[in-house]
């Protein structure tokens, strides 16, 4: 085996030899720019190798602060009688002790705090630029055969950009008003008035610089990664021939470059609101008992605004997760990929309807019964390609020898995820249901499993997948399955009681379920979601364990091409190299899922046709 | 942008650079179609001041244009080795975009004395905060043809691929902020 594959190996270095394009990059040798000290090398670097591992290892610390405070308050949630002094030295005054009894409550203002900061965080900071950060900047150079992306400066200051947004989010925890409470959509007029609560002063002021560096961080890095993708690809790299992660990042950078600026725009009106005066989203509002003086602005316009980027976003978020499952299913299954041109048109269909759906979020807010209707229709027609991809991530798999690791069962995992939350986006997408069904815990049920765990599992598989690209080493496969297994476990075990609770009309958002009678019954069942979640954290720990020992202990990497994939990153050293090829670019001769092909395991991209052999997809 | 890896695929297409701002354009084309489709919204709610704008912004409109015309005047005086021609036109383009502020400002001064203060009602503030909004890329676009200008006072007269480049970027952006202008001035025009 082993020496089948330094065969193989061989074989790829010639063709990259014989039939390689000479761009002469190696020729100039930039003088001393990229014979890197520390600083340009680990901080400050411009290759996109490194801002990759710098946006997902920033994007793992997120995910802890984010799932950590869902533990918090999920104990609130499942405990509502037990004393929580003892978070009191993690939490501070906001662990509220009575003097007399020593038992300590969460404070209640502090428990819409940390729901907040958990939506923004693992939306934004983790799910965004974790997930898409991470895999645009890896993938997106070495799949297409580019040196590196079309402006490196600019994707250094991307990440930089997110990191200052970070700081200040984070610096907003400490505040001693508390961070953001009003959630993580912040409506007007919550978040305007500093005087609604104590978290919409100083707080929501830096909630607002936060996401704004972070929607030009974003911006940043989808410029540079669609004129990548349209501009740096290899000779022979035709769009039909991207695999389909590439595919998934370029679109997802279309809809977020064209989703973004809107939500700025939305953010923009409520400065002004919050700072100047101006009265775009308050009407008539009386508070403490006194009337405002803001008349003729209307909170709906913010809504619209903000879901106008809210309902891309989720595209933004599992697109990503979706080309990554594609191309481990099909590497692992050794299978080309079902549908190939079908998950494309797919992609694009979503990314088109996910900009005609937005007030489907709502429905319940007043807006016109009649113009309800159309978002009615487009979001179920969402539900054609998204389940044409369901289909043929399923053809993949049908009758494949699947490779079971922790790469492939998480991208299979993410298929389960996928299904079982999408279709409960059927139920809500329904206006009629909606009012039964609008913001209880069917909804929060709904959204974590399909853009909160579905693209974790995504992530998680492109993490295990292509983790010896980026470390040139392998992370424990048996910790991995364990992480894997329980993770699946967990992540049913909390959200499927919750649709049960939804239907029973139990609400999202509230901090303790004792002051109406029918909420009574579900003391036990909220128990079972939080032992779950807690369970589930730290089955989390020990992937970011398994994470952080592998980068300098984890299984060496010995070959080029360990999961014998036909994509051309694997065609690069080991030992990574400024401009990813050491010589000439690879040129690209074929589809990029050829396996199992006339009688061969795979079939890489840069080895020319057959004689008689066509490139069918 | 100085690091930028040299990359040529052999094959004549746009340069990244290029392509990028044009990205970067549509990006903030959609900032702006929010805000004049959160105005449409808004004002079909009622409750809305009507009233007429200020003659100036028909000549800062005029004038932005005109500032348009002379930088691209500049750009084909560059291209055909005019060196006067080119640092004229430039200075004089750049000129008439800090002319373009100014008017802006006496349009908003106006807006207030005709009896639209700031504040008043979300119809005038609309106004503001759009052509605020415009003039905020307008003070990034005069500040990118500060740029051209100590290119073109600093270094010696040459016409090479990448002053080119420069050039043409700056002149890309410089018209987008013009046409966004005009259709700024358009829509608040027609939608009263």
């Amino acid at each position: 085996m082993a020496h089948a594959t330094t065969a193989v190996q061989d074989q790829e270095t010639k063709l990259i030899e014989e039939l390689g394009y000479d761009d002469h990059f190696h020729e100039h040798e930039h003088g001393d720019k990229f014979k890197s000290n520390f600083i340009t090398k680990y901080i400050f670097s411009q290759d996109h190798k490194m801002i990759a591992r710098q946006f997902l290892i920033t994007g793992i610390i997120w995910a802890i602060i984010g799932a950590a405070m869902s533990v918090i308050f999920r104990l609130q949630l499942g405990f509502p009688d037990e004393s929580l002094a003892w978070l009191q030295p993690l939490l501070g005054k906001w662990i509220e002790v009575d003097a007399a009894t020593g038992v300590g409550k969460l404070s209640q203002e502090f428990y819409y705090a940390l729901v907040t900061m958990h939506g923004t965080i693992i939306v934004f900071f983790v799910l965004t630029a974790g997930l898409s950060g991470t895999f645009s900047n890896l993938l997106i150079p070495f799949q297409i055969g580019a040196r590196d992306m079309a402006s490196p400066f600019l994707n250094m200051l991307s990440y930089w950009f997110f990191f200052l947004a970070g700081v200040v989010m984070f610096f907003s925890l400490f505040l001693s008003t508390g961070p953001f409470s009003g959630g993580w959509v912040a409506y007007p007029p919550l978040s305007v008035l500093p005087q609604a609560s104590d978290g919409s002063g100083a707080g929501m002021t830096l909630w607002l610089i936060s996401l704004t560096l972070f929607v030009v961080s974003v911006a940043l890095g989808g410029i540079n990664y669609i004129t990548t993708v349209l501009n740096l690809r290899t000779k022979g790299m035709s769009m039909w021939r991207m695999p389909l992660t590439v595919w998934a990042f370029f679109i997802t950078a279309i809809i977020a470059l064209l989703s973004f600026p809107v939500l700025v725009s939305g953010f923009l009106l409520l400065m002004f609101d919050r700072g100047l005066g101006t009265s775009f989203y308050l009407n008539e509002i009386f508070i403490g008992g006194q009337a405002l003086d803001h008349v003729g602005g209307s909170p709906i316009l913010y809504q619209h605004l903000f879901w106008f980027l809210g309902h891309p976003e989720v595209y933004i978020i599992i697109l990503p997760a979706m080309g990554l499952v594609s191309e481990v299913l099909s590497t692992h299954c050794r299978k080309p990929i079902f549908g190939y041109k079908a998950m494309v048109y797919s992609i694009l269909a979503i990314a088109f309807l996910s900009f005609i759906v937005w007030a489907h979020h709502m429905f319940m807010a007043g807006v016109n019964p009649f113009i309800s209707n159309f978002f009615v229709i487009f979001t179920l027609i969402i539900a054609v390609p998204s389940a044409v991809k369901v289909f043929n991530w399923i053809s993949t798999m049908y009758k494949a020898n699947i490779r079971y690791n922790a790469a492939s069962l998480f991208a299979i995992g993410f298929v389960s995820m996928f299904i079982s939350g999408g279709l409960t986006g059927i139920f809500l997408g329904n206006s009629a249901i909606d009012i039964q069904m609008h913001d209880t815990y069917f909804v929060v049920a709904h959204f974590h499993i399909v853009m909160g765990v579905a693209a974790f599992f995504g992530m998680f598989a492109g993490i295990y997948h292509w983790y010896p690209k980026m470390y040139g080493r392998f992370m424990n496969e048996t910790l991995g399955r364990i992480h894997f297994w329980g993770t699946l476990i967990g992540a049913y075990a909390i959200f499927w009681p919750m649709h049960y609770l939804g239907m029973a009309g139990v609400p999202r958002r509230y901090y303790r379920f004792d002051s109406f009678e029918y909420l009574r019954p579900f003391d036990d069942l909220n128990q079972f979601i939080t032992i779950a979640a807690i369970i589930t954290f730290f089955l989390q720990i020990l992937f970011v364990v398994n994470f952080f020992y592998s980068i300098w202990k984890g299984k060496k990497m010995t070959t080029k091409n360990p999961w014998g994939s036909t994509t051309i990153e694997w065609t690069t050293p080991i030992e990574p190299v400024h401009g990813n090829w050491p010589g000439k670019l690879p040129t690209v001769q074929r589809w990029p899922y050829d396996y199992s092909k006339n009688g061969r395991d795979f079939i890489p991209q840069i080895e020319p046709l057959g004689p008689n052999e066509s490139e069918v997809h | 942008m100085e690091l930028t890896l040299k990359q040529n695929t052999g094959r004549s297409k746009i340069h990244p650079h290029k392509f990028a701002l044009w990205v970067g354009c549509a990006s903030l084309l959609m900032m702006f179609a929010a805000l004049t489709s959160a105005y449409i919204v808004r004002q079909s709610a009622g409750n809305w001041l009507e009233f007429t704008l200020p003659e100036v912004f028909k000549y800062s409109t005029a004038t932005i244009i005109l500032s348009s015309i002379v930088l691209h005047a500049s750009y084909i005086a560059f291209k055909r080795q005019n060196e006067m021609g080119y640092k004229v036109l430039l200075v004089l383009a750049g000129l008439l975009g800090v002319a373009f502020l100014g008017l802006q400002y006496q349009g908003w001064v106006q807006l207030m004395e005709n009896g639209v203060p700031f504040t008043l009602n979300p119809s005038g503030d609309f106004v503001y905060v759009i052509s605020w909004l415009h003039a905020a890329h307008v003070v990034g676009g005069i500040a990118i043809l500060a740029v051209a200008m100590i290119h073109a006072f600093g270094l010696p007269f040459r016409v090479t691929p990448k002053r080119k480049l420069r050039f043409e970027l700056s002149l890309t952006y410089w018209h987008f902020v013009d046409a966004l202008w005009v259709y700024v001035f358009f829509f608040l025009t027609l939608y009263r």
